[in-house]
């Protein structure tokens, strides 16, 4: 068949492979200078071969505490997660019904999704400062303050990630057969039931989507947490910040490590993805198909 | 008695998202705006009602009538890296997605390919700019490769922490932002328009020009609008890829706020908000974006 195939997409074909190599070369190129000796620099070619700057970057050794930054990430990410998993299947499954209020949330997942990161976050940032205020003002003195990980910088995650997760339940439901429900429901099934065991099922696959989304977009967050985060930083601020002072390969090393936790999560929600639509398609009823 | 509860029902569901979006986004809007018309001095805002922060932002913008005062002058510039970025990202972005609708016919490589599109969109946006250090620096591979071909005497010096290289790394990272939502709108093409345009003797760039981008048009104005509004409002890839050199609509909040200076990093939101507001709702009427999930 391939001979059959017009010369437009040999030419499409290979700008396609060009995208590829301009979507991934630069990534590999700091994955490599990563592993470099002792004397190495932040260019090719390589200067030897070792764990040097990795053991280095954890050993401490003047810069920031990678470590403890990279477990407030994780933790965060983890916590970002969950949130938008739960609140998106929750919000989707109220946009199945009609509902005063449908569209002022759906226009407001939009505009918080397209509105600068830098607006958003100065708002949260300003919103905390006043709240510290007015602490103060009721006359708790030893009030510091509001803003931290898991207040404002939770809040700020959340208004990137769930956007994402409502779109995504947008997608499934549109192409959810709904009379599988009223089936359900025909057979005496509770709303919780139908929902149990017969939506969440036939979602789970793009559930596991949205996960990916929450917290890969939340463990890489770094224009909306800059200003909201508090006075600790998440690894992506420590890395934006190494950016005009490192002049090793310390950094590449760190860059190396972060991607690394994001092909992990990337590549078990794949794998998880794909099991849950194996399963689907081992255990979906074949009833009817002696019929035809 | 159940369709009475079900909107009681919905609202619990829904309830949750909301109140998020109140707490972390709409009240903090307003926060914006509100402070926008306070004062301030060196380390705290002072609640009373001036235009002082506009008026500094706008500074000298009389006075030098003929010529452009730094804002106007810092939003044209934003302008024109926005534009050069969204050409970029269309083009690239409707080719790449043109191929993955039309071209790749099986399914399974269809996931495939589009997966390996996504995949970097999933890693971190700054070891994707410092990603470019290697290749652009000083002693990089392009400028090696050029030296050892005798191409030139001299490396490069405006490879990296440039203009060429804020717009480079913008649109290697967003890029994906516009496949997503065009590839969305041509997958739902009908075939059989493309097959009837064949048979009526249309040539190839016919069906591309009066076919498919007509049809395509909403995935490339939401493609449009995410890029857009993404390269008004960065600090952070100017920031590091120009070498913190170069003024952007983003990078004034920053600079305000990093010298504290709330009530003007506030109205400058407020303007940065206003110019985006304007740009996307004229995209907007092109297309009903509830209708393209």
């Amino acid at each position: 068949m391939a001979s059959s195939r017009p010369r437009i997409f040999y030419f499409l074909a290979g700008f396609f492979a060009l995208y590829v190599a301009f979507l991934y070369g630069p990534m590999l190129a700091i994955f490599v200078l990563s592993f470099q000796g002792p004397d190495g620099g932040l260019t090719f070619p390589m200067n030897g071969l070792s764990l040097h700057w990795f053991v280095k970057l954890f050993a401490g050794g003047g810069i920031v505490d990678i470590g403890a930054a990279m477990w407030r990430s994780l933790q965060l990410g983890l916590l970002v997660m969950s949130l938008t998993v739960v609140l998106s299947i929750a919000a989707g499954m109220a946009f199945r019904k009609h509902f005063a209020g449908a569209s002022l949330l759906f226009y407001t997942a939009i505009a918080s999704l397209i509105v600068p990161s830098i607006i958003t976050s100065l708002g949260i940032a300003l919103e905390f400062r006043l709240l510290d205020d007015f602490v103060h003002w009721l006359g708790f003195d030893d009030w510091t303050t509001g803003m931290g990980l898991y207040t404002s910088g939770l809040g700020a995650h959340l208004s990137w990630t769930l956007p994402f997760g409502l779109l995504i339940m947008f997608a499934i439901f549109n192409r959810f057969d709904s009379r599988l429900e009223e089936a359900a429901r025909d057979l005496g099934a509770t709303p919780w039931q139908s929902f149990r065991y017969v939506v969440l099922p036939i979602i789970l696959p793009s559930v596991v989507g949205i996960g990916l989304f929450g917290f890969t977009l939340s463990w890489d967050e770094l224009a909306r947490s800059s200003q909201a985060i508090g006075a600790v930083n998440t690894l992506p601020l420590e890395l934006q910040g190494l950016t005009t002072t490192v002049t090793k390969p310390d950094i590449y090393a760190l860059g190396t490590i972060t991607s690394a936790v994001s092909f992990i999560a990337i590549f078990a929600g794949l794998f998880a993805i794909q099991a849950l639509q194996r399963r689907q398609s081992r255990r979906g009823s074949d009833a009817g198909s002696g019929l035809v | 008695m159940k369709s009475r509860l079900a909107p009681l029902v919905a609202w619990l569901q829904a309830g949750p998202m909301m109140l998020v979006f109140t707490l972390f986004f709409l009240l903090p809007l307003a926060f914006v705006v509100v402070v926008s018309f306070w004062d301030y001095n060196e380390y705290e805002m002072i609640p009373t009602f001036t235009t002082r922060g506009y008026a500094d932002t706008f500074e000298g913008c009389l006075a030098n009538l003929p010529g452009l005062c730094t804002i106007l002058k810092t939003y044209l510039e934003t302008l024109k890296l926005c534009f050069l970025v969204w050409l970029l990202t269309l083009l690239i972005g409707f080719t790449v997605a043109y191929f993955l609708a039309f071209h790749v016919h099986s399914k399974t490589w269809q996931i495939v390919l589009s997966l390996l599109c996504t995949i970097p969109f999933w890693t971190s946006n700054v070891i994707r700019m410092i990603a470019w250090i290697p290749l652009l620096g000083r002693n990089g591979l392009v400028n090696r490769g050029l030296l050892g071909l005798g191409a030139i005497d001299a490396p490069l010096e405006w490879l990296l922490f440039s203009e060429f290289a804020v717009v480079l790394a913008l649109v290697h990272l967003f890029t994906f932002f516009m496949v997503v939502p065009i590839f969305n709108s041509m997958i739902r093409i009908d075939r059989r328009l493309v097959e009837a345009a064949y048979d009526a003797g249309a040539t190839g760039w016919q069906t591309l020009w009066n076919v498919i981008i007509p049809l395509a048009k909403p995935g490339i104005v939401i493609g449009s609008i995410f890029v857009i509004t993404i390269v008004m409002g960065d600090f952070i890839t100017i920031g590091v890829m120009g070498g913190q050199q170069i003024a952007s609509a983003g990078k004034i909040i920053e600079v305000r706020l990093n010298a504290l200076q709330f009530p003007a990093a506030a109205a400058n939101a407020v303007i940065l908000l206003g110019v985006t507001f304007l740009i996307i709702t004229a995209l907007a009427r092109l297309v009903d974006i509830r209708k393209e999930l």
